[in-house]
């Protein structure tokens, strides 16, 4: 039996480069950064770059809400309750000229109910940069630009049509997005506090600190949510200022939202306890602080943000719920749950469908912070092969 | 096992004590109590009611006690299966939540077995055609049903209904039905009213359910026992059925005991959207209005229900699974 080797000549000089750059690839990719790799993972993810680029957006909007609605939360028109949504029409006489019709109440004869009929003899055109009501931007700015609106004072751009009291809907979503949006933000951040000390701490000391704490959680999680949530907010006393009553609701969320964190960060801690780095920092006689604060939290912090992320939109949801039972967000606040309260009852549905338009704003919201989390979710274990 | 039931049930007598103390304090941590709603509600219908009247209503609802005296007189009542009465509803509490907890029971329970009914086999076909077409489009419903949250579906079925079919939502027979003698015709009513709260409810868990089920199959299909099975001959139907699905279907059972919250959770808000007797809508009232031993109870028993289900779930896992011991 004979082995056959390969001639020398037969060795490509071209394959060689190759192999070696291979190898160059695989060692630069040893060499970058566990957040660059995350990066690049997360990048590829095509879902979750969508999602961050729409909460982005969501973000800015609620940012800039006071310029981008045409009117103010509490305007009241009189002559337009219950006014359904108005159609838009960009071109006029073959000329980009955004347009609307003015809409007028009628009583229908037969029926003798409250009809709006589009007046197709007039035209009001829209404005961009309008004067109108005065408000300050970022609560800090005096202005009275606002991204668009009518000249004529006898009309309204109503785009969402108006609730019982003949408000805007669209102003009222635009601005209450502000509400909405930050309450899970402000309940993330006390949740992470509360369950990154107490879940971390819980995992390195061990013992009866780690007994107490998980009792705790167990206790806190043998109640269901929804039901704990209302009587937590029936407690807020009802003579609280609006400001209160919102961080009252914020610390009510992340009560059950710590909790979560806390078990998670347990694990992973328990996990690297024994690792050699911790021992070593410890021989080397790092303070218990030492070593968390530069150890387990840089070692921990991907998964940190990624749990962060995937709470947010049950938050969001949470605020909804509870504002929409009326035990969350009162007006003359206004968020999003707040706003379907209006939509409470089968016979205004029937009537005015316009009045749920919020939860398109709310499924969105949703929808993408959870493709942006389950983005980072896969991307903060870069090592992995996916 | 029953050395394990047993010494479940003995681990959540002082998890209900703490809890129980735990909702007398969010019951009467409001500076409000029942009193002040019933003055807010005689000042609203123009008479005003006067110091001493206000006391005498705080004595006779027993108010006007230190709050251990309270909490004991409550507990103690339970022990004996008196539950507390109702400031509100002039009655007392036990047999006012009967078929409210019964109703919120049920419902759960029909979720529980829609879900299942309809996540296992989808998730079996979307792993054993992964990639396919019909696979993309369920994962993507999947998390869809995942994001939307129970009352906002109940939101959108109400509009729904009002719209195109012009049915009445709501309640739990057809008027006319309640007081009518049980037949066949009253459980068909029953279950129409029954099946869109049903498929509402367990639309989320539903979604996640296919989502594990699927990842759990895919992961045993690439196992060798599955490629031996294969090797033998064994048809296809047998390979999948018999011997994939049965281990893949044992942390299914865990996920069962973690959605238990989310379901009483789902019912209690979906009561109030759609209302139907769930225990939601009587909560809801109870808490607004500080109605103290309905309010107390109904969270309790909410406690009991998810510490129950879990029991459940758990004994279930050892049933299926042989190879886990609870010593």
């Amino acid at each position: 039996m004979s082995i056959e080797l390969h001639p020398p000549e037969l060795i490509f000089p071209a394959e060689v480069e190759l192999a070696e750059a291979a190898v160059e690839a695989d060692e630069r990719r040893y060499m970058v950064s566990q957040w660059r790799l995350m990066g690049r993972r997360f990048v590829r993810n095509r879902a979750a770059l969508v999602g961050g680029v729409v909460i982005g957006i969501l973000y800015l909007t609620a940012l800039f809400a006071n310029f981008l609605a045409p009117y103010s939360v509490e305007n009241r028109f009189f002559q337009y309750l219950y006014a359904p949504p108005q159609g838009i029409h960009l071109f006029h006489d073959g000329r980009f000229e955004p347009y609307i019709y003015p809409i007028k109440l009628t009583i229908d004869p037969t029926s003798l109910r409250k009809v709006y009929t589009v007046d197709r003899s007039r035209v009001i055109p829209l404005h961009f940069f309008v004067h109108a009501e005065p408000y300050r931007l970022f609560g800090l700015i005096p202005t009275d630009v606002h991204l668009f609106g009518v000249d004529d004072p006898s009309a309204a751009v109503l785009l969402l049509g108006t609730d019982r009291q003949g408000r805007d809907l669209l102003s009222r979503i635009l601005i209450g997005s502000q509400i909405s949006l930050t309450v899970g933000l402000v309940g993330v951040v006390l949740s992470l506090i509360f369950g990154t000390i107490i879940g971390i701490a819980s995992g390195y000391f061990g013992g009866r600190l780690d007994d107490l704490i998980q009792r705790v959680i167990e206790l806190i999680r043998s109640f269901p949510t929804i039901p704990l949530w209302m009587g937590l907010s029936a407690a807020l006393p009802p003579n609280w200022p609006p400001l209160l009553t919102y961080f009252g609701i914020t610390v009510i969320l992340s009560f059950i939202g710590w909790t979560w964190l806390a078990r998670q960060l347990r694990g992973k801690v328990l996990a690297l306890r024994e690792e050699e780095y911790i021992h070593a920092a410890e021989i080397a006689g790092a303070s218990p602080l030492w070593v968390i604060t530069r150890h387990l939290i840089p070692a921990t912090l991907s998964h940190i943000i990624v749990i962060a992320t995937l709470a947010l939109p049950n938050m969001i949801l949470a605020e909804t719920a509870l504002s929409f039972l009326g035990l969350g967000i009162r007006p003359p606040l206004t968020s999003w749950g707040v706003l379907l309260q209006e939509a409470q009852n089968i016979e205004t549905l029937a009537n005015y469908p316009w009045l749920l338009s919020p939860l398109a704003f709310i499924a969105v919201a949703v929808l993408a912070f959870n493709f942006l989390g389950d983005g980072l979710r896969d991307a903060s274990d870069p090592y992995t092969v996916s | 096992m029953l050395a394990y039931i047993i010494r479940r049930l003995a681990a959540m007598i002082p998890t209900l004590i703490i809890a129980s103390m735990l909702i007398f304090a969010i019951i009467r941590l409001p500076p409000a109590d029942f009193v002040t709603t019933l003055v807010a509600q005689a000042a609203q219908s123009g008479s005003s009611s006067d110091q001493a009247s206000m006391a005498a209503l705080r004595h006779q609802y027993g108010l006007d006690q230190p709050l251990y005296v309270q909490y004991l007189r409550w507990i103690g009542g339970l022990l004996h299966g008196d539950l507390g009465y109702s400031f509100e509803w002039q009655r007392p509490v036990g047999p006012l939540i009967q078929a409210q907890l019964l109703y919120t029971v049920l419902l759960s329970l029909a979720s529980m077995v829609f879900m299942w009914v309809i996540a296992l086999p989808i998730g079996i076909y979307s792993a054993t055609h992964q990639y396919s077409l019909l696979d993309h489009l369920l994962t993507l419903i999947g998390f869809l049903g995942l994001s939307v949250p129970d009352f906002m579906l109940g939101l959108i079925y109400l509009f729904i209904s009002a719209f195109y079919f012009h049915q009445p939502v709501g309640g739990l027979f057809s008027p006319g039905m309640e007081s009518a003698p049980w037949s066949l015709a009253k459980a068909l009513d029953l279950f129409n009213h029954l099946i869109w709260p049903t498929i509402i409810l367990g639309l989320g868990g539903t979604a996640q359910l296919i989502r594990i089920m699927r990842a759990n199959l895919l992961d045993i299909l690439g196992q060798q026992f599955i490629t031996t099975a294969r090797a033998k001959g064994l048809r296809e139907a047998v390979v999948i059925n018999k011997y994939a699905v049965r281990v893949a279907i044992n942390p299914l059972i865990s996920v069962m005991g973690m959605q238990i919250p989310n379901l009483i959770s789902g019912a209690t808000i979906l009561g109030i959207v759609l209302s139907i007797p769930t225990v939601g809508p009587l909560l809801l009232r109870a808490l607004i209005d500080v109605d103290m031993y309905l309010a107390g109870s109904i969270l309790l028993f909410a406690v009991i229900l998810l510490m129950v289900g879990n029991l459940i779930a758990d004994i279930c896992l050892a049933w299926v699974d042989p190879r886990i011991r609870y010593e």
